[in-house]
């Protein structure tokens, strides 16, 4: 099915099923421990061997010799594979560095080989016996030195492969050389690390040339055909299989070295191999998001209107990859007729930075945000005020391109009503609580909405149930229960009676978890699979399918009416469809919106900061499942309370490493840092994006939480803190004296 | 993790003299600390002897009016003790402010003083640390320091004690008891128990080779205000940027030790007595010859403004 133009009326309309807050239907599994993680599975194999990675020890350089011998005769120990022995290897579209290195290594922690043995404990000695001599080379591990040097960077995702590295609409400096009241700042964000729950991990066997991986993966046909390439075998003899995953937040995106090395060990042992990473690996052996500097710039009239605005961002990665694209909200957030956005990419040893959690918006509103509040205060204006003054309903630079649904504005009116906005001082420094300094902080939200086409396959079996196959994978977000949602809704029939099986390639292939695309493009590929298998139920019962409806069970259409199940007692039916995208998504600009609000608490002494209360509303086009939205959403602003506060990456310039690689080290948000956080959800239905009228939400809740966070921590201080994340050391200089 | 062999000690004595005896010998009591350096390979004893057994868990009143408290009495026990908490609120205090319930269920007060430093680059076996390996250099000094310390450092190493309790248990002036591989026990007060850097930063403690903790002591209550303020990047789970034990007094007087900045409980008598004049005289006392890296410069002023803090506590 394409969907080509706006969505008319269609069964998903009727809201009985879809749109109800109805509880995760795998949750009893996960409650009870029996959703089988990647790592977990004691019953698809037969007496797997365990591989532990051996990882660079150095950031850059070669290989001179590696000493395998008392490895691979140390207790246990089957097989040791290194690039020395692992054959000719490729490397996937959608990784950047070798997932196997040697003799050249590109970064810390890099996998340069893996020792299997028959346990564990076994493995992992084995592997700290691996003597290894390298010679060091300098690298690029100071991303301000490097982006001096810099060229600017295209946007990799533009459509427009034509498009110039800059993009320039009327003419930013004169615009803002003219405006009365200007703003230029460097804002930073560092490098960060999805701090997943659950660690990557794959077994890997092989059948003769045909290899099963159960992984824990976001996105399946891309790691199988990835995993095929690196391999150098067919894509049809790898089979990836993925039905829960403990979290990515874009670190599963993509193959990485347990897939590789669990395939390699297993290929060299003989016999299925387990690898998983050890938590101190994965901030340096896998993605991250990579550190920005932006420099933004606006020149606004006395009344708020924006007349000039750019926003440069600079970041890094290793060679051929590719640029943080933390100017994307700035092209379409707010209205201002003189724009300029370019992105620089620099060079850097580091490791490889890619996708996390809303690349691009969600370290871009960090600096924008906080722009605009500093803005507000420059014209005197309250900061809700001044973004609803510089709305806009169409992308701002291509006028004729209107917005599909575009509710900002109500938003921050209903955030700023429901957080009692109107109370606020908006002079720094002016509200205590014993030895609490308060305040509070706003910042937009915005997120664009992506497609990606998405397939599925129905059945309606002979015992009345539904079941939907698709390679769609649920990362904890809810896909089991939307998809189920879906197909009662399409087939009028209970959420009891549908089953839903995800995350294996021997499925059709689905839009996958990544983006904030998962919800919307997946359930509309089961809606394009169960409107055929809407067809050959009414084909079988000899009803016309245009007129047919169903609804309980029951399908009717004029004045007849059968049961569902009268139309598979010649057997059951199967449909197939995948759901394609059409031109709407360049006729109209989707994105979603949103606002959040932010009381913090400051300690006068320490400059402990402590969230109090927060609020996001959020319009993202209709919502699928309150429940599961509400948890994407109250998650992303943990996310962002992290981002605000204490995530950060701490590069070591010398040695050319993320130096605080475990969780000790790298601090995200406990529960303790966390108050009651309110999620209201505005009342939408957008018929440009797609059948299900649905966007994506959980991206949408991290863009902008951290600037709001530091917007109030202003509030509460009076002093301003541009570089991320706001750690006390960074305002204790300027708190107020009290010794 | 290496191969290790494993025995359980039946009497202090005779744990000692084993681990005196046997080469690459190791206590083990709650494993919360240890186990994980074994997994990293940071710690590769040949032989553990688990202490668990030898019954050092009480509590007891001691004749002077004091508390013995048992080496291995878990931390969760020591934190909620009626005593402790009527009596040494400022322990009580430090000990809930560290790890999380389920590691203080098993941290043993020994364990807990002998925990090592979490200096990142220690952590790191492929990081040069004088620590794990004597003369190789130090990767901090120069590094990401931002957690490191500030004060009694050396050239060859920044690291930390980690421990909230130990920052408590120097402003009570506790003494650790110790039973040596001949049977002779001695007591050490805590304010000598761990050394400072200097040109052996392997070396932390003043133990001999194979002395087992069996207590430590409590001198007689001190009143006045007991606090503890651990102050830190979140809320809860994370080790001090910068922790204030202190015990004030309504006339400003009092004792502070502080934990985040040294690589023992950093306390200095003399400066006490700037007390009453306010926390920057004391602070400039306790930290006269600081030696802060660019990282973690801000902990001056941090230990200045936490103390300011706890004597604000102290008066409301």
């Amino acid at each position: 099915m394409k969907f080509d133009k706006p969505a008319g009326a269609n069964p998903i309309d009727r809201m009985r099923v879809v749109g109800r807050a109805h509880p995760r239907i795998d949750g009893p599994l996960k409650t009870s421990g029996r959703a089988t993680y990647a790592y977990e599975h004691k019953d698809v194999v037969a007496n797997p061997a365990y591989g532990v990675i051996v990882a660079s020890a150095i950031s850059k350089g070669r290989i001179e010799h590696m000493d395998v011998q008392a490895a691979e005769r140390a207790a246990g120990v089957i097989a040791v594979v290194t690039a020395d022995n692992a054959g000719k290897l490729g490397k996937g579209k959608f990784n950047t560095a070798k997932l196997l290195g040697g003799p050249e290594v590109d970064h810390y922690h890099q996998a340069i080989a893996v020792v299997v043995a028959e346990t564990f404990e076994q493995a992992r000695a084995a592997a700290a016996l691996v003597g290894i001599k390298y010679s060091r080379k300098e690298g690029s591990f100071d991303l301000v030195e490097a982006l001096k040097e810099a060229p600017l960077a295209k946007d990799p995702n533009s459509p427009d492969k034509d498009a110039p590295p800059e993009s320039r609409t009327g003419d930013f400096q004169q615009a803002f050389s003219r405006a009365p009241v200007k703003l230029d700042e460097l804002y930073t964000t560092p490098d960060q690390s999805h701090s997943m729950m659950e660690p990557h991990a794959s077994i890997a066997e092989w059948k003769g040339d045909k290899l099963t991986v159960w992984t824990s993966n976001q996105m399946i046909d891309w790691g199988r055909s990835d995993l095929a390439t690196t391999l150098g075998i067919p894509k049809e003899n790898v089979r990836f299989v993925s039905p829960y995953v403990g979290g990515g937040f874009g670190g599963k995106l993509f193959l990485r070295s347990d897939a590789v090395m669990a395939a390699l060990g297993a290929k060299a042992a003989g016999r299925p191999v387990k690898v998983t990473l050890p938590r101190p690996l994965i901030p340096n052996n896998t993605t991250h998001r990579p550190a920005t500097r932006q420099r933004i710039r606006i020149g606004a009239a006395h009344d708020g209107h924006i007349m000039a605005i750019a926003h440069e961002s600079g970041s890094g990665d290793l060679p051929e990859g590719q640029p943080e694209t933390a100017i994307n909200q700035t092209r379409l957030l707010y209205a201002g007729p003189s724009r300029l956005t370019s992105m620089r990419l620099a060079v850097l040893d580091l490791p490889e930075g890619n996708s996390m959690r809303a690349p691009g918006e969600a370290p871009g509103m960090m600096a924008l945000e906080i722009a605009m509040d500093e803005l507000a205060e420059k014209l005197g204006m309250d900061p809700v005020e001044l973004r609803i003054v510089n709305d806009t309903q169409v992308d701002p630079e291509k006028p004729d391109r209107p917005f599909s649904q575009r509710n900002l504005v109500q938003c921050l009116r209903e955030g700023a009503e429901r957080f009692g906005w109107r109370n606020r001082n908006s002079n720094p420094a002016n509200r205590r609580e014993g030895s609490w300094l308060i305040g509070t902080g706003v910042a937009a939200a915005f997120r664009n909405n992506l497609l990606v086409p998405s397939g599925a396959r129905v059945y309606l079996g002979q015992d009345g149930l539904v079941t939907v196959e698709t390679d769609m994978t649920d990362i904890g977000t809810g896909s089991y229960t939307i998809i189920a949602q879906t197909a009662a809704e399409m087939m009028g029939i209970d959420m009891e009676k549908v089953v839903v099986r995800l995350g294996d390639s021997s499925f059709p292939v689905s839009s996958g978890s990544g983006g904030q695309f998962g919800a919307n493009s997946s359930t509309s590929g089961v809606y394009a699979a169960c409107v055929k298998l809407r067809e050959a139920v009414a084909q079988r019962l000899g009803f016309n399918s245009a007129e047919a409806t169903f609804e309980d069970g029951q399908v009717r259409a004029g004045n007849r009416s059968a049961k569902l199940v009268d139309a598979v007692h010649a057997g059951e039916l199967v449909a197939e469809d995948t759901m394609e995208w059409g031109a709407l998504g360049k006729t109209f600009q989707q994105s979603t919106f949103g606002a959040h609000f932010v009381e913090v608490a400051v300690d006068a002494f320490t400059g402990e900061i402590r969230v109090r209360r927060m609020l996001a509303v959020c319009a993202a086009g209709r919502i699928l499942n309150p429940t599961t939205a509400r948890s994407q959403v109250i998650g992303a602003m943990t996310m962002g309370v992290g981002a605000a506060l204490m995530e950060e990456l701490a590069v070591d310039k010398r040695r050319g490493f993320f130096v605080n690689h475990d969780l000790a080290g790298y601090e995200v948000p406990v529960h303790a840092d966390i108050p009651h956080q309110e999620v209201i959800f505005l009342e939408e239905a957008d018929d440009k994006v797609s059948p299900m009228k649905a966007k994506g939400v959980a991206e949408l809740g991290i863009c902008g939480v951290a600037a709001a966070v530091a917007n109030a921590v202003y509030n509460a201080t009076g002093v301003r803190v541009r570089n991320y994340p706001v750690t006390l050391d960074k305002q204790i200089a300027a708190l107020p004296v009290v010794a | 993790m290496k191969e290790f062999t494993y025995e359980r000690a039946t009497s202090a004595q005779e744990a000692a003299a084993k681990a005196q005896r046997i080469e690459g010998a190791k206590f083990i009591a709650g494993g919360t600390n240890l186990l994980d350096l074994m997994k990293l390979e940071i710690e590769t004893p040949d032989h553990l002897i688990d202490v668990n057994g030898l019954g050092l868990d009480m509590i007891e009143t001691t004749p002077e009016g004091g508390l013995r408290i048992g080496a291995l009495v878990r931390n969760t026990s020591l934190a909620a003790d009626l005593r402790v908490r009527r009596d040494y609120a400022v322990l009580s205090r430090a000990l809930l402010a560290g790890a999380s319930g389920q590691l203080r269920n098993k941290a043993t007060t020994a364990g807990n003083l002998l925990q090592r430093t979490r200096c990142p680059y220690f952590y790191d076996t492929n990081q040069p640390c004088n620590k794990r390996s004597p003369g190789a250099g130090c990767a901090a000094i120069d590094g990401v320091s931002r957690q490191l310390g500030i004060i009694g450092v050396s050239e060859a190493c920044i690291a930390t004690h980690p421990s909230d309790m130990a920052v408590a248990m120097r402003v009570l002036d506790a003494e650790v008891e110790t039973v040596d591989p001949a049977g002779q026990a001695r007591k050490i007060p805590v304010a000598d128990f761990h050394r400072l850097p200097g040109d052996s930063p392997h070396i932390e403690t003043s133990l001999y080779s194979g002395e087992l903790i069996t207590a430590v002591t409590l001198p007689p209550p001190v009143s006045g205000n007991h606090i503890y303020r651990k102050v830190r990047d979140r809320a809860s789970y994370a080790f001090a940027l910068v922790s204030v034990a202190a015990i004030l007094q309504r006339d400003g007087t009092g004792r502070v030790a502080v934990g985040g900045v040294a690589h023992k409980p950093w306390r200095v008598e003399e400066a006490e007595a700037e007390l009453p004049k306010g926390a920057k005289p004391f602070a400039a006392g306790l930290l006269a010859d600081a030696k802060p890296t660019q990282d973690n410069a801000f902990k001056l002023p941090l230990v200045e403004r936490t103390v300011a803090a706890a004597i604000n506590e102290a008066r409301q």
